[in-house]
């Protein structure tokens, strides 16, 4: 593999974790073609990518929940490919509701403890010290089906925690709640990790939880790595068609490059690595990137504005007969409506590009 | 334009507010023939399946000059043969639930988790019993028992060695009761979290899933109990002294002690089954709805 990977940053807590050259096939399918990742001690890594990627197929590899059919994964340097899940040590989330449904909270919370031969009163000090932790020591003696989906995650990696996991593992956690209690959970989440400092990989399908969670963010493909990188790295600076596509919206514009620039609506750009180098090409530029100035006569014209909170994006139609999109403050949009008459220009910063 | 809507708005209301007598009335009247035809319906079938059982009693009590007594309740304690069969029977009953639980629940619990796409042939050898019938079993594992008689001594001769037959008849009705427990829980991600912590297969098995799927184990349970405090013909054909089989023959010698029995049996599968039914409703906790979400904090 091409290198996809800037090096984990090290924060000096938790362990380690390695992915090398991890394979699984289900039937003609190859999940895993080759996954290598290093993750660094305290370090949070969130994998991105569409369903069917294989993020979940190497999470539950690492958990133990699922075998490989190649590979190595190494935690603080010990290969634990043929360890069993029982015996790795992981705090895993799931997607799906896991709390066990006979038990209360503070059971639930307990149990890893429990199975670890911890006495009754310990086991309910520190799980009451977890629920602490994710605010919900008040419902310690709830069942599951008394409590909300959010609810219910808290106290899921409240049990993650309480055994004092070697690394821990959030598959898609909060796919299954609204959008409100999603994001205070997020950040509920960051806060806890950072005051553990377990070792994290983060499953998720979301852009926004992927970039707004991950020290780095890993984007996966067809069961391969595309890219990992920090977030605003992977962001301004994709080095695959596939994570310039797949990250962020992109206007997809016609240019021509040449010597490791790009035309583009008469601006000219700096090409990032890995772009098509030279000819006639598709440049992905960001929304964010385009600036729109009101002009009598000017080339292109405004088609819609839809107003999103704090920012603005604005459709326009190109003289071309091409549609791209414009994002800017609500201020910046305030002489922008429909019809409106434009010149249209981009900042220069660098983009990708790619073959027609 | 807004006024005409509004007035012609208002109209059906009005209307529905004059005919709201009427219409209620009618309503009245149709929900009191509801009443009634359910009423009815609930008498037959009250009557239709209390009836032999009154009969059975009034039959059992009945003493000399159209007395009342219950010597033939007393009798059946005195009758050795038949503390024989049911002891026996309950014996066989309860190897039956054990073996039965201890086959099927790891058995369905693997499938499901392991491999799924075995559920189709485990419910298809589960269900195969209902097709066959008793005789062509008993003609089947007839040459096994007679080689156990033969060469296994006591044990091999044992009633209770129909227990073996008792868990392939009892598997289809046990099989349904389970597979709807199983079905009520996500068995799987279940699994994965209690493996995760740190349980052993055995331990998930019991002190997960288990206690997940108790009201499924409970109705399995007493169904399997059911059919074989009920089950007659193989029993009898293979020559085993079983509650069925001596009440068969006590109802040669004493049709009021035989009548007794089985009314006793039928009273003691009642009390079983609404013992069974209090401890279950627990076992549906993880499938109620949750509440609204509340904010994290």
């Amino acid at each position: 593999m091409n290198s996809p990977s800037s090096g984990p940053p090290a924060t000096g807590h938790g362990l380690a974790v390695a992915f090398q050259e991890m394979h699984r096939w289900y039937g003609p399918v190859h999940a895993l073609d080759g996954l290598s990742i290093d993750i660094a001690p305290g370090e949070l890594v969130a994998l991105l990518g569409p369903s069917g990627c294989g993020k979940t197929t190497a999470l539950r590899a690492l958990g133990g929940l699922d075998e490989l059919d190649g590979g190595t994964i190494l935690v603080d340097g010990k290969d634990i490919t043929r360890v069993p899940a029982n015996k790795r040590d992981m705090g895993i989330v799931f997607q799906a509701y896991s709390l066990f449904p006979n038990m209360t909270t503070i059971e639930n919370v307990g149990y890893g403890l429990r199975l670890r031969g911890v006495g009754r009163e310990e086991r309910r000090k520190r799980a009451g010290e977890m629920l602490e932790l994710v605010g919900l020591e008040k419902q310690a003696d709830r069942y599951p089906y008394q409590m909300s989906g959010g609810q219910q995650q808290r106290v899921a990696l409240a049990r993650a925690l309480a055994i004092q996991p070697k690394v821990l593992l959030l598959d898609e956690p909060l796919s299954a709640l609204d959008a409100k209690v999603r994001r205070q959970l997020r950040e509920e989440i960051r806060r806890i990790q950072i005051a553990v400092g377990t070792t994290t990989l983060f499953v998720t399908h979301d852009q926004e939880e992927a970039l707004a969670l991950g020290d780095r963010v890993g984007v996966m493909s067809a069961g391969r790595l595309e890219q990992i990188a920090p977030p605003a790295e992977l962001y301004d600076r994709p080095r695959t068609r596939f994570v310039a596509e797949f990250v962020g919206l992109t206007n997809r514009i016609a240019g021509t490059a040449r010597d490791g620039v790009v035309e583009v609506l008469g601006t000219q750009l700096q090409l990032l690595e890995g772009s098509t180098g030279a000819g006639p090409v598709t440049a992905l530029v960001r929304p964010e990137s385009v600036r729109l100035v009101p002009e009598a006569g000017g080339p292109a014209h405004i088609l819609a504005v839809s107003f999103l909170g704090s920012v603005c994006r604005v459709q326009v139609g190109l003289a071309s007969g091409e549609l791209i999109v414009a994002q800017m403050t609500a201020a910046e949009s305030a002489m922008l409506v429909g019809g409106t008459a434009v010149r249209v220009s981009l900042l220069p910063a660098p983009v990708f590009a790619v073959a027609d | 334009m807004s006024w005409s809507q509004g007035s012609s708005g208002a109209a059906p209301s009005e209307n529905a507010l004059l005919q709201r007598p009427k219409g209620s009335g009618r309503a009245r009247r149709r929900l009191r023939g509801q009443l009634t035809a359910r009423i009815v319906i609930l008498v037959l079938i009250f009557g239709y399946l209390m009836l032999p059982l009154f009969a059975m009693l009034e039959f059992s009590t009945r003493g000399d000059y159209g007395s009342r007594n219950l010597n033939s309740y007393a009798a059946i304690f005195s009758n050795a043969n038949l503390v024989d069969g049911i002891t026996t029977s309950l014996e066989i009953a309860a190897l039956t639930v054990g073996g039965m639980l201890l086959l099927l629940v790891p058995t369905m619990v693997w499938t499901v988790v392991r491999v799924p796409r075995m559920r189709r042939v485990v419910e298809f050898l589960c269900l195969l019993p209902l097709a066959i019938p008793a005789i062509v079993i008993v003609v089947g594992i007839g040459p096994v028992y007679r080689w156990m008689g033969q060469h296994l001594g006591a044990a091999g001769g044992s009633p209770l060695t129909l227990t073996f037959i008792d868990i392939i008849l009892v598997l289809p009705y046990s099989y349904r009761a389970i597979d709807s427990g199983i079905r009520s829980i996500d068995v799987s991600t279940l699994t994965d979290a209690a493996r995760s912590l740190g349980a052993s297969w055995p331990r998930t098995i019991f002190q997960v899933i288990v206690p997940n799927i108790r009201g499924g184990i409970l109705s399995a349970s007493v169904l399997a109990i059911a059919l074989v405090l009920g089950e007659y013909t193989i029993s009898s054909l293979l020559s085993f002294n079983t509650l069925q089989v001596v009440i068969y023959l006590l109802g040669k010698r004493d049709p009021f002690v035989s009548v007794a029995v089985a009314f006793a049996a039928l009273v003691f599968a009642f009390i079983l089954l609404y013992v069974i039914s209090h401890f279950a409703p627990g076992a549906g906790q993880g499938t109620q709805r949750a509440p609204e979400e509340e904010p994290a904090r």
